[in-house]
C-alpha cells in the first residue's frame, strides 16, 4: 500500500479567545471551513492560549482561527503566537473579528499569518486559511 | 523498516521527523510527536504501516473502552466526566472521539472536545489526557483501519485507559465500539433510545449500558426497556450467556453516576481478567482488524484491476450486453486471483 490519502482535508482549530461575548460568527465559520472541505476542531468560547496550544499539539493543526470581538486583540493575538511558539509550534493563527486598519500591521508583525474582517466572503475565509496553512513553516 | 520520508505538500513541510524519531520521542511523552503521528494513521499508507510495526511491539497493557450511542446522547460529556476521574486517580487516560464527515464536501465540524475539554480543564493548566478528534473521512474502510491503530499507539506510548467514543450508527462504528475491552452504550430518555440501540445492534455489543440525561423525566422507562429487552435477548454480553450488562443512570452534565460508571468499568476488566474472556475479546480484535486490513488492500487491487485494459474491456462488454456481468467479474477476478 503506498501513500494513501496524501491530500488529507486540512485540520483547523477554531476558538474564542477571552471571556466576551457569543460564538455566533465562529459557528458561522466553521461550517464554511467545513464546506470548503477541512476538517475543524471546534473548540468554542471562553479559551486561553494555553487551551489553544493543547489542542493544536494533541490535534496537529494545520492552522488555528481565532475569533475576537472585544478589541483585546492587540494583547491578545501575540500572547497566543507567543504560547505556540513556546511550545515549539509553528501552527498559522488567523483572526477574524473587527480589527481597526491600523492595527493589522502591528498584527502581523506579532506573527499573526492573516486577519479576517467581518465582511469577508466565504471563498476568502476559506482561501486565507489554505493559504496560511500552505506557508506555515 | 521505515519508508524514506514522502514529499509533503508544500506548507506541511513542517512535519518532519522519521516516523522512528516521532515514535521514539512520542514514548518519552511528546504531545507534538505523538499529534503527528496519529494525522499520520489517519492518512494511512506506508507511514501507518510503519507505526503499526512499532506500536505492536510496545502495545498490550492499556484497557481499550468503547463508548457509542446514539447523537447527542451525552458519549462527549460523559467521557469528560471519567477522563476527569481517571486523572484524578493517577491514570493517563487518552480518547479518540470520532465525527462523521460531511459526504458532500469530505469536511466536517469535530464538536466532541469541547464537551470533554469543559469538563476536563476547568482553568487547570495541563492535564495528563490526551484527546484527538477523527474524522470518518468517508470510507468507512479506513476508519475500521485508523481506529484499531491509534488505540494501539496510545497504548504503546504509554496511554492507560484509551477511550474510544464513536456515534453508534454504522456498522464500522458499531465494530469499532464491538472491539473494545469493555464496550459501553448510551442511552437517553424519550427517544425510543432502548429500541434503537436494539435496532443498531447495539445491545449486543454492550458491556454496560449508561441512561445519560437522567435528569430528564422518563430516564426510568428506558432502563426499564433495556431491561426488558435484556430478559428477552438471548444474547446477554458478546460471547458469554452468564454475563448481564448493568444498566447505570447518570447525570453527565453535572457528573452525577459518572463514579458508579467508572467502578463499572473497572468492575467489567476485573470481571474479564477472571477467566480468559480478555483474551477471546483481544483475539476477536485481531482478527476484525486483520480482515478489515485485507479488505482494503483487496479493495485497492479490485480499483487497480477494473481500471486496467482488460478490466475496462471486460466492464465495456458487460455494459454493451456482450458478456454477463456474472462472466465479466469472472474474468476480473481471474485476472486479480492470478488464475490466468
Ligand atoms: N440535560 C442533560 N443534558 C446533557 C447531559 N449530558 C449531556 N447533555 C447535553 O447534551 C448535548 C449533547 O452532549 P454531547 O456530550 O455532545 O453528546 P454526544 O453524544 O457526544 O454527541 P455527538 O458526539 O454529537 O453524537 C449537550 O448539549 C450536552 O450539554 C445530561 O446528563 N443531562
Ligand atoms: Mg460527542
Amino acid at each position: 500500500m503506498s501513500n494513501a490519502g496524501q491530500d488529507a482535508p486540512l485540520r483547523v482549530v477554531l476558538a474564542k479567545l477571552g471571556l466576551d461575548g457569543h460564538d455566533r460568527g465562529l459557528k458561522v465559520v466553521a461550517r464554511i471551513l467545513r464546506d470548503a472541505g477541512m476538517e475543524v476542531i471546534y473548540l468554542g468560547l471562553r479559551q486561553t492560549a494555553a487551551s489553544i496550544v493543547e489542542a493544536a499539539e494533541q490535534e496537529d493543526a494545520d492552522a488555528i482561527g481565532l475569533s475576537m470581538h472585544n478589541a483585546g486583540h492587540l494583547t491578545l493575538a501575540p500572547t497566543m503566537v507567543q504560547a505556540l511558539r513556546d511550545a515549539d509550534l509553528h501552527t498559522p493563527v488567523i483572526v477574524g473579528g473587527i480589527v481597526p486598519d491600523v492595527d493589522v500591521d502591528e498584527l502581523l508583525e506579532a506573527g499573526v499569518a492573516a486577519v479576517l474582517g467581518p465582511g469577508a466572503s466565504a471563498a476568502e475565509v476559506a482561501q486565507t486559511v489554505r493559504d496560511a496553512a500552505a506557508v506555515g513553516s | 523498516m521505515t519508508p524514506p520520508e514522502s514529499t509533503p505538500p508544500s506548507g506541511r513541510a513542517r512535519r518532519r521527523g522519521s516516523v522512528d524519531e516521532l515514535y521514539a520521542e512520542a514514548r518519552k511523552g511528546s504531545r507534538l510527536a505523538l499529534g503527528r503521528l496519529l494525522t499520520l494513521v489517519e492518512r494511512g499508507g506506508d507511514a501507518a504501516d510503519s507505526i503499526s510495526e512499532l506500536a505492536h511491539t510496545d502495545a498490550g497493557q492499556a484497557h481499550i473502552v468503547g463508548i457509542t450511542g446514539a447523537p447527542g446522547a451525552g458519549k462527549s460529556t460523559l467521557t469528560g466526566q471519567l477522563v476527569a476521574r481517571y486523572v484524578e486517580a493517577g491514570r493517563r487516560p487518552a480518547v479518540l472521539a470520532v465525527d462523521p464527515s460531511s459526504p458532500l464536501t469530505g469536511g466536517a465540524i469535530l464538536g466532541d472536545r469541547i464537551r470533554m475539554d469543559d469538563v476536563v480543564v476547568p482553568g487547570e493548566e495541563r492535564s495528563v489526557a490526551f484527546i484527538r478528534s477523527m474524522a470518518t473521512r468517508g470510507h468507512s474502510g479506513g476508519l475500521a483501519l485508523a481506529v484499531p491503530l491509534a488505540a494501539r499507539l496510545f497504548d504503546a506510548v504509554g496511554y492507560d485507559p484509551v477511550i474510544i467514543e464513536t456515534v453508534g450508527v454504522g456498522q464500522v462504528e458499531v465494530d469499532v465500539v464491538g472491539a473494545a475491552d469493555t464496550a459501553v452504550v448510551v442511552a437517553t430518555p424519550g427517544m425510543g433510545d432502548a429500541v434503537q440501540a436494539n435496532k443498531a445492534g447495539l445491545l449486543e455489543v454492550a458491556d454496560i449500558f449508561v441512561v445519560n440525561k437522567a435528569d430528564r423525566p422518563g430516564a426510568n422507562d428506558v432502563r426499564r426497556d433495556l431491561d426488558l429487552m435484556l430478559d428477552l435477548s438471548h444474547v446477554t454480553g458478546q460471547e458469554d450467556t452468564n454475563y448481564r450488562p448493568p444498566i447505570l443512570m447518570s447525570s453527565a452534565l453535572e457528573g452525577a453516576g459518572a463514579d458508579e460508571v467508572v467502578k463499572a468499568i473497572d468492575d467489567h476488566l476485573a470481571y474479564l481478567g477472571t477467566n480468559d474472556r480478555r483474551l477471546v475479546r483481544r483475539r476477536h480484535r485481531v482478527r476484525t482488524e486483520v480482515r478489515a486490513r485485507i479488505e482494503q488492500a483487496l479493495s485497492l487491487r479490485i480499483e487497480a484491476e477494473m481500471d486496467s485494459n482488460a478490466g475496462t474491456e471486460a466492464v465495456a462488454k458487460a455494459e454493451a450486453a456482450e458478456l454477463s456481468p456474472t462472466a465479466a467479474s469472472t474474468l476480473i477476478l481471474d485476472r486479480l486471483l492470478g488464475r490466468t
